[in-house]
């Protein structure tokens, strides 16, 4: 687990995975994930209504889309952290609708959240170790005696500060995760992800405030994923980053898929561009103000 | 669900801990551990009858006891104070039932530290009203305390709503409207009209100091929900037997209590019933009006939406917070002050009494959403009420809890609340 | 004039008195779900009835012995936690304070009802039940100890039992929380969400941790009634505020903060309600009667709860550094 091949310079882009046209929905060569009609529905607005979509595997996936279009969304239905109305997904073949969110973590398929989910009053190591999987510590009856779980803990310890000195977190084991940076939470985030030696990796939006210092390493953990044979499907509102590392790109507007295909060809889909000059072409920007702003402008109605 | 002196039990208790030891005997409860003894002989044409079920309860305790077969019965009791003492009729032999002074009896004792209490039994047949009768009548009944636990659970949610605060203390802005109530019409001879808008005036004040002296430098310091609501809980306690300190533990009658039930067909109602519900239905029009039609009103749902929105469009967060508390503070009295009647009789922990209720109504309804509130206030208020058609009536809050308990189950967002995001 | 002595000795017995050790066995069961798991359990009361009812009914009613009625006790309040887990462990934190506050009612007045007279004694209550336990007391009869610490042999029995069974649950407690068990448990508090995106049940932690602090919740009630007996109206919502209050006292999610707290609590107020009876007796509070006094000392633990929870949220023996981060 220590090959720290850091990219330098252009990523290598994994091509060619694709079957047919690069169309919404194609088919992929190899693909990890494989979701059909999933839709949901909040009040009466669609947030999810995706009729297929393969993730392949080995690759490396931007999902992208304006503020609203159901990212987010997609990634609870997947993870199983939301229920569809309708629908259906398999990963690695076998079917996941309707699995629990934990289920799903076990198998194999680990995702981070948009707002930064560290566990404050953890410390950084405890964080990293509850990453880990199958623990036979974690069975009460089994807690009580160390002699069963001890030798286990030691061997997570040494895997969670190799991680962390790749994270540049190792000097921070002891401090409570409370302690850290909003960009440190992250790291830690993605890093305990990664203790669980997942086979597809689910970011959402990692890059989100963090410092442009810190972008070009977290550009390189990720790069780093691929190159250990991981899958990876991240949420980015960042064109540039997109560019730089996404294999593929999967568009998404107001819940559905509208166009897929590799980053440099997608920009130019004119549906791409509909799809984000419908809204307000800002995406540089990462956060979400302009939701902000419209919100406040439909409260202000509401008012008068 | 009077809350006792648990503390006070304890520590007396673990300070002789193995004199309380002996068995209580049928007919005899408390008269080793307590001084004061209430007495009583229960007879029906010159014959002791025997396991008639007594209950005594006032000055934060409460015991009951069955007459042995010489139809004689006794229970110690802490303290000199005033006891209600209730007869159990079902517990009578058929063909019984008391005549006159009725089956509740308020015991005072004098000079000694014995109070001897009769009850005067009569031939007779309980008046049987048909079960379409009784189910009107509960029906009725249940809908009267609905409304007015809609209207503090309506204060309770928009609290909820707007600041996130489980407010255990509601129930001490309930005591409060009573409280005052009292105060002014009883004890200072107001006139009652008057003694009601003054105590919802000064309900409303509560609401407004609370706020102003705990809450709001607490939002500012940012303590969380969860300490929030614990904070909550020790207001409640404090509150709660600050007032106890100054009304004792005794209950006392608002004017007007005691109005004789009309009949209307199978309905009895008393005036008081029926201006209550009046009373409750024109509130809560009013509340409704201000918080769909008024500019404040939109704001608050606005705030209860989503409060860092609300105050990025301008609305002035703290200033609807206020106004929510000063209502629901107001709104809070006057159920109190409903309650009182309906209950009867003015406590210091009456509002402890229905505050899991309300909570409960809340809950049903959806956390947060205040039509949701009305709407559990009335399925609680008519489940209470209907199920002493089937259960004990020593019974008829489980029922509402259970049904609580059951609604999480099925539909845990409640009737009318909307599902959390995640991530 | 005030006795001092008496006072101060007052106090002092309460430092190893069985209801000290009661209270803090229930407030380290609640330590384990408020402190460490983050559920706001506000039915500690229920779990304590259930395990002095469900001792004394088995003893009285069904002819058990000690181990079997004890063994009764602990089944009840485990799946007492399973209705009240299942339907709400799902939910939010808020939603099982309401649902456990309720079903504790619901139990204490299902035990003081009419209906179920026979069985629970109604509002009377239960006694008679210590015959068992006094029978296993192996030390002769007799009074020992010194000073305010006097005591007969099943004073002495009582209190080493059950100061036993304290100091074992909390070396037990301190084992499993740090071990990876209580690493998922401290998650869980602080984003369950977190935690499950980790292949975490959360769902069924949450249950262990649900019941076992209620088990500790449920032997608390049983050493609670072996000095007196059992009364329904004993486990009334403000016993639960009281656990409360003592846990806040030591600190939520510290082993021996409940312990401390526990004696704490019951020292001060012991000190306190013996120093205001016997002011009012001296007359120095004029305006006072002895009953109002001791209403007090409710006010007072409200105002503590308060107080400790604004100002000192980690308790007396919460780690400082945890404060910079409370919420
Ligand atoms: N729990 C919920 N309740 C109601 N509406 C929701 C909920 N979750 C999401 N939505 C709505 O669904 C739509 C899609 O939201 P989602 O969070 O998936 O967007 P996103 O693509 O992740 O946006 P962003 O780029 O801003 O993160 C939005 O309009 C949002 O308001
Ligand atoms: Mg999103």
């Amino acid at each position: 687990m220590s090959n720290n091949t850091v990219p330098s310079g252009k990523p290598v882009k994994s091509t060619d995975l694709h079957l047919g046209e690069a169309s919404p929905g194609c088919k992929k060569r190899d693909p990890i994930l494989v979701a059909d009609g999933v839709s949901r529905t909040f009040g009466g607005l669609k947030a999810v209504d995706v009729d297929h979509v393969e993730i392949p595997r080995g690759a490396i996936t931007a999902l992208i889309g304006p503020n609203g279009a159901g990212k987010t969304t997609l990634f609870n239905l997947l993870t199983g952290f939301d229920k569809p109305d309708t629908g259906s997904w398999t990963f690695e073949g076998r079917p996941l609708s309707g699995m629990p969110a934990f289920k799903v973590a076990r198998m194999g398929q680990v995702r981070t959240f948009q707002l930064t989910k560290a566990l404050g009053l953890l410390t950084v190591m405890d964080n990293m170790l509850l990453g880990a999987k199958g623990q036979a510590g974690e069975n009460l009856f089994r807690a009580v005696f160390p002699f069963f779980w001890s030798k286990q803990e030691e061997a997570n310890r040494v895997r969670a500060l190799d991680i962390l000195e790749r994270f540049k977190l190792d000097t921070k084991k002891d401090d409570y995760a409370a302690s850290l940076s909003g960009g440190q939470r992250k790291l830690l985030e993605m890093a305990r992800a990664l203790m669980s030696e997942p086979s597809l990796v689910m970011l959402d939006e990692p890059m989100a405030g963090v410092n442009p210092a810190l972008t070009q390493s977290l550009l390189d953990h990720i790069l780093n994923l691929k190159a250990e044979g991981m899958t990876v499907l991240f949420v980015e509102h960042d064109m540039h980053m997109v560019r730089h590392i996404a294999d593929w790109v999967i568009v998404m507007a107001e819940g559905r898929v509208v166009a897929e295909g590799d980053p440099h060809e997608v920009m130019r889909n004119p549906a791409v561009i509909d799809a984000y000059l419908g809204q307000h072409h800002d995406e540089d920007l990462g956060e979400d103000p302009t939701a902000e702003t419209e919100h406040v402008e439909a409260i202000k109605e509401l008012l008068d | 669900m009077i809350f006792l002196g648990l503390l006070f039990a304890a520590l007396t208790m673990s300070t002789f801990a193995t004199v309380s030891a002996g068995p209580a005997h049928a007919d005899e409860v408390g008269t080793d551990e307590y001084d004061y003894v209430l007495t009583g002989n229960v007879q029906f044409d010159q014959k002791p009858l025997d396991n008639v079920l007594i209950t005594v309860e006032g000055a934060g305790y409460e015991a009951s006891v069955e007459t042995g077969v010489d139809g004689k019965w006794k229970v110690g009791v802490p303290e000199k104070a005033t006891y209600t003492v209730t007869l159990d009729e079902d517990t009578l032999p058929k063909g019984v039932v008391v005549a006159k002074g009725g089956s509740v009896i308020e015991a005072e004792f004098a000079l000694t530290k014995v109070k001897s209490v009769n009850f005067f039994l009569g031939e007779g047949t309980r008046t049987t009203v048909s079960f379409f009768d009784q189910f009107i009548n509960r029906f009725v009944n249940g809908l009267n305390f609905g409304l007015l636990l809609a209207l503090a659970a309506i204060g309770l949610s928009l609290i909820f709503g707007t600041t996130g605060l489980s407010n255990f203390a509601h129930a001490e802005m309930i005591t409060f409207g009573a409280l005052m109530t009292l105060l002014f019409s009883v004890t200072l001879g107001v006139p009652i009209w008057l003694a009601i808008i003054v105590a919802v005036a000064l309900s409303a004040g509560l609401g407004w100091s609370l706020d102003a002296v705990i809450w709001k430098p607490l939002r500012r310091k940012g303590v969380g929900l969860i300490p929030l609501m614990i904070v909550s809980i020790g207001l409640s306690l404090a509150l709660r037997y600050l007032f106890q300190i100054f009304v004792g533990g005794g209950t006392s009658q608002l004017p007007g209590s005691g109005l004789a039930d009309l009949k209307f067909g199978p309905i009895r109602l008393s005036l008081i019933d029926l201006a209550s519900m009046g009373i409750s239905i024109v509130v809560l029009l009013a509340v409704s009006f201000f918080l769909l039609r008024t500019r404040i009103g939109k704001a608050t749902r606005a705030v209860s939406d989503n409060p860092s929105l609300a105050s990025a469009s301008g609305i002035d967060v703290d200033g609807v917070i206020r106004i929510v508390w000063v209502l629901g503070g107001a709104l809070a009295g006057l159920s109190g002050i409903l309650w009182a009647y309906f209950r009867p009789g003015v406590s210091w922990d009456m509002g402890f009494q229905i505050l899991l209720l309300v909570f409960a109504a809340v809950t049903l309804g959806g956390l947060g959403t205040a039509f949701g509130a009305l709407i559990g206030s009335i399925i609680v208020g008519l489940f209470v009420e209907l199920s002493t058609l089937w259960l004990p009536s020593d019974l008829k809050y489980v029922g509402a809890l259970v049904v609580l308990i059951l609604v999480l189950l099925l539909r845990p967002q409640g009737i009318l609340g909307r599902k959390e995001r995640i991530g | 004039m005030i006795d001092w002595g008496a006072i101060f000795s007052n106090a002092a017995v309460e430092l190893i008195s069985p209801t000290t050790a009661a209270y803090a066995l229930a407030a380290l069961g609640l330590a384990i779900h408020f402190g460490y798991t983050g559920l706001l359990n506000f039915g500690q009361a229920g779990f304590m009835a259930l395990g002095a009812y469900g001792f004394a009914i088995s003893t009285l009613s069904f002819g058990f012995p000690v181990w079997g009625a004890v063994l009764v006790g602990i089944g009840a309040s485990v799946i007492f936690a399973l209705i009240l887990g299942i339907p709400t462990l799902r939910l939010r934190a808020d939603y099982l304070a309401i649902v456990t506050i309720a079903a504790a009612e619901i139990v204490r007045l299902l035990f003081t009802t009419n209906t179920f007279q026979s069985l629970t004694g109604s509002a009377n209550g239960l006694s008679g039940y210590k015959g068992g336990f006094a029978g296993l007391n192996p030390i002769p009869e007799g009074r020992y100890g010194f000073g305010p610490f006097e005591y007969n042999e099943y004073d002495w029995w009582l209190r080493i039992v059950a100061w036993s069974i304290v100091v074992l649950a909390c070396l037990f407690t301190w084992q499993i929380m740090r071990s990876p068990w209580g690493r998922v448990i401290k998650g869980i508090r602080e984003d369950e969400d977190a935690v499950r995106a980790l292949g975490k049940n959360v769902y069924s932690y949450k249950m262990q941790s649900l019941i076992l602090g209620g088990v500790f919740g449920t032997i608390a009630g049983m050493i609670f009634v072996l000095p007196r007996a059992v009364v329904p109206s004993n486990y009334q919502t403000s016993l639960t505020f009281f656990i409360y209050a003592i846990l806040l006292l030591g600190g939520a999610s510290t082993i021996l903060g409940p312990v401390i707290g526990s004696m704490v609590f019951w020292v001060l107020l012991s000190f306190f309600s013996g120093f205001i009876a016997r002011a009012v007796e001296a007359g120095w509070i004029p305006f006072m009667s002895s009953i109002q006094a001791g209403q007090l000392r409710f006010i007072l633990v409200g105002v503590a709860i308060m107080l400790i929870v604004i100002f000192r949220p980690q308790g007396i023996f919460g780690n400082k550094k945890e404060l910079a981060f409370v919420k």
